[in-house]
């Protein structure tokens, strides 16, 4: 066994890699439950690919078959319906670990200084996430996929000038057809799981570059030489790390956090079972009602809503009345949460040390993203409408205010070491 | 933080009941007890589908082997009692109305039945069945209080009897108005309105197990499931705290 060890580190960096990356990895020892949700997307990422491959096997990316197919694969297939549910839920589940994944990059300052690039990595994952989720949606050619997606492509209409080659380019035709089928499938079992698995891997470089944030927001890299060899931690650290830093309040990545991320899985597991086993459907948020009907050009259904997921945006998007300025408010909607390592410029990480009144508008802000995500589901009315707008207001305030008060806010004092 | 926490928590929970009551026909729904496991239930359901809906209604996605197995229905017997159009056992659930000719004689085509549970719900379904009223307005001479201008018949009038709308007179903000209360038949039919509202019950049954006939092996496998994750992490939990036992 070491012999082939050997052999194969003189040919790759095989038992390096590792140190460096998993066994002799230093990563702050006061973690809390917010920090599992990366690997949870790391989880369902997999399960994503993995089921993915096998309803390959079986769905036929066509107009006339795909529905078909996918009833095919839900009762005729062995186990087919666990593949096809364990691939659903993962879908919504990815977008539940990643919006708490984001929140907890928000409570604790992790996209700051030095780690703007991990969350610009981030939110290309969550920007290439959102459109293969869309692209898979319209794979079960039920009425809700065909509607839904009739809607989405229809925005890039409002474009001034392109617009409507625009949408007929992304179509491959006058309207979603089989043409649609094809290019979205291929799209999304290959083109944009490819780009997703490149982004995640360069989302971890990233963060292994400059190491991870943690709930007090302070670094647990101190100046070389200047901590006494007692407080240092009994771990061996890869000279990578110890050679620039001394490194504090730290503990491997292996054992102490795979440990603590299996127990963690143990619990996601029994909810992701929970809804896979026996609430697929989860009331009609993970898999829309209409969406058991086959995709039906000349019938279009009472009430188009996109799934859960994507209902903030939408909600904002209908709260403007020209449709224009909805796609682009929606867009930046999005825009914004990418310039956050520079909106945010308080020399304060964590909310544990920042100001009431950020930690009002932090409040507000999830507030604002919950109440529109319910919105979005709504059919309008003039209720709704008004709603929409406060929080369409309030959501977009955040990062405004923020750019503000941020420069010169009052801040508590934060500790030199993580003490616990 | 745990405050904000909580928030979160309320309103997405407060949010998610909300949701759930969304939308629906404009007649309040009966609750359909449906029940997977009364396989004699889901039989006499099978037998009214075949009967009576497959004339216009495919079940394209649903074998009759696997509805014969799952209903425990011997495969001889299902064959000889419930196929009627010379298709091998292991055939699709499907008729020769082409979606042109129901356009000619009913003005759309007869949807296909395997996934209506799943669209429409079982509340719906039996609620629908149990809603035709005799209206000579329409062009079959019934309507439908759950789905109005429907555009098929009331195959099962013979079932039934000619159903009439009934209303009541009600004292509504001190003016005399009258209420729908329902339907009553005329009693023409062969069966007692119990025995119709059991059949329909039967009917909705069966098609609630078309909607997802891998229900019952799904929550069972699920509950394994369940038994597992429990012994796992619970041994992951303590080899969690064993190692965390010095990190201070």
């Amino acid at each position: 066994m070491g012999k082939l060890v050997d052999w194969i580190d003189e040919r790759i960096p095989m038992s390096k890699t590792m140190k460096i990356h998993v066994t002799e990895y230093p990563a702050p020892k006061n973690f809390n439950v917010w920090y599992i949700f990366g690997s949870l997307a790391m989880l369902v990422l997999v399960n994503q690919i993995l089921t993915g491959i096998w309803l390959t096997m079986n769905y036929v990316p066509t107009a006339d078959g795909a529905f078909r197919s996918v009833e095919y694969i839900m009762r005729d297939v062995e186990f087919g319906w666990l593949l096809r549910y364990m691939h659903s839920t993962g879908a919504s589940a990815f977008f539940v670990v990643v919006y708490l994944h984001m929140f907890r990059g928000m409570m604790y300052g992790s996209y700051q200084k030095p780690r703007e690039l991990i969350w610009i990595f981030g939110m290309l994952i969550f920007l290439v996430l959102m459109a293969e989720a869309f692209m898979g949606y319209l794979l079960p050619w039920g009425q809700m996929s065909y509607w839904g997606a009739q809607v989405i492509i229809s925005l890039f209409g409002a474009i001034p000038w392109i617009g409507d080659d625009l949408t007929l380019w992304i179509r491959g035709d006058y309207v979603i057809s089989g043409a649609t089928l094809n290019r979205f499938f291929a799209l999304h079992v290959i083109a944009l799981p490819l780009v997703l698995v490149i982004l995640v891997f360069l989302h971890i470089v990233a963060l292994h570059e400059v190491g991870s944030n943690n709930p007090e927001g302070i670094s647990i890299k101190k100046k070389k030489n200047s901590v006494p060899d007692e407080e240092k931690p009994k771990f061996k650290f890869h000279h990578r790390f110890t050679s620039k830093y001394d490194i504090v309040d730290a503990i491997p990545f292996y054992p102490y956090y795979v440990v603590k991320d299996i127990f963690w899985v143990g619990i996601f597991l029994f909810f992701f079972s929970y809804v896979i086993f026996f609430n697929p459907a989860m009331g009609g948020f993970f898999l829309e009602p209409p969406n058991f009907e086959a995709a039906n050009p000349l019938k279009t259904p009472e009430h188009i809503a996109p799934v859960w997921y994507f209902t903030p945006f939408y909600a904002i998007l209908r709260a403007v009345p020209d449709k224009l300025m909805g796609v682009l408010l929606m867009f930046g909607a999005i825009v914004f949460l990418f310039l956050l390592p520079w909106l945010d410029r308080s020399k304060v990480r964590s909310i544990r040390y920042r100001s009431t009144f950020h930690k009002v508008n932090l409040t507000v802000f999830v507030i604002s993203f919950i109440v529109l995500g319910y919105l979005g589901v709504k059919p309008v009315t003039e209720v709704y409408t008004f709603l929409a707008r406060l929080f369409t207001f309030l959501y977009f305030a955040f990062f405004i205010l923020l750019w503000f008060y941020s420069k010169n806010e009052k801040t508590k004092p934060v500790p030199e070491r993580i003490t616990k | 933080m745990k405050t904000l926490f909580r928030t979160c928590i309320l309103a997405a929970a407060s949010l998610w009941s909300v949701a759930v009551l969304a939308a629906g026909p404009n007649i309040p729904l009966d609750e359909a007890k449906v029940d997977l496991h009364d396989k004699a239930s889901l039989q006499r359901g099978a037998q009214l589908f075949m009967n009576y809906c497959l004339g216009c209604h495919q079940m394209q996605y649903q074998r009759y082997n696997r509805t014969f197995n799952d209903l425990e229905i011997p495969l001889e017997l299902g064959v000889e009692n419930l196929q009627f159009t010379g298709e091998k056992v292991g055939d699709r659930i499907t008729n020769n109305m082409s979606a042109d000719m129901a356009g000619n004689w009913f003005g759309t085509a007869a949807p296909d039945l395997t996934l209506v549970s799943r669209v429409r719900g079982a509340d719906w379904l039996y609620t629908y069945f149990r809603a035709f009223y005799a209206d000579d307005s329409r062009p079959f001479g019934v309507n439908n209080a759950v789905f109005p201008n429907v555009g098929m018949p009331h195959v099962l009038q013979e079932l039934q009897g000619v159903p009439r709308k009934t209303y009541e007179s009600r004292m509504i903000d001190g003016e005399m108005q009258d209420v729908y209360v329902g339907i009553k038949t005329d009693g023409s039919g062969t069966m007692s309105p119990d025995e119709y509202d059991q059949a329909m019950l039967d009917l909705t049954n069966f098609l609630v197990y078309t909607g997802e006939p891998m229900l019952l092996q799904q929550r069972r496998l699920g509950w394994y499931v369940f038994g597992f994750l429990f012994v796992f992490t619970v041994f992951a939990w303590l080899l969690k705290r064993e190692f965390f036992r010095d990190i201070k």
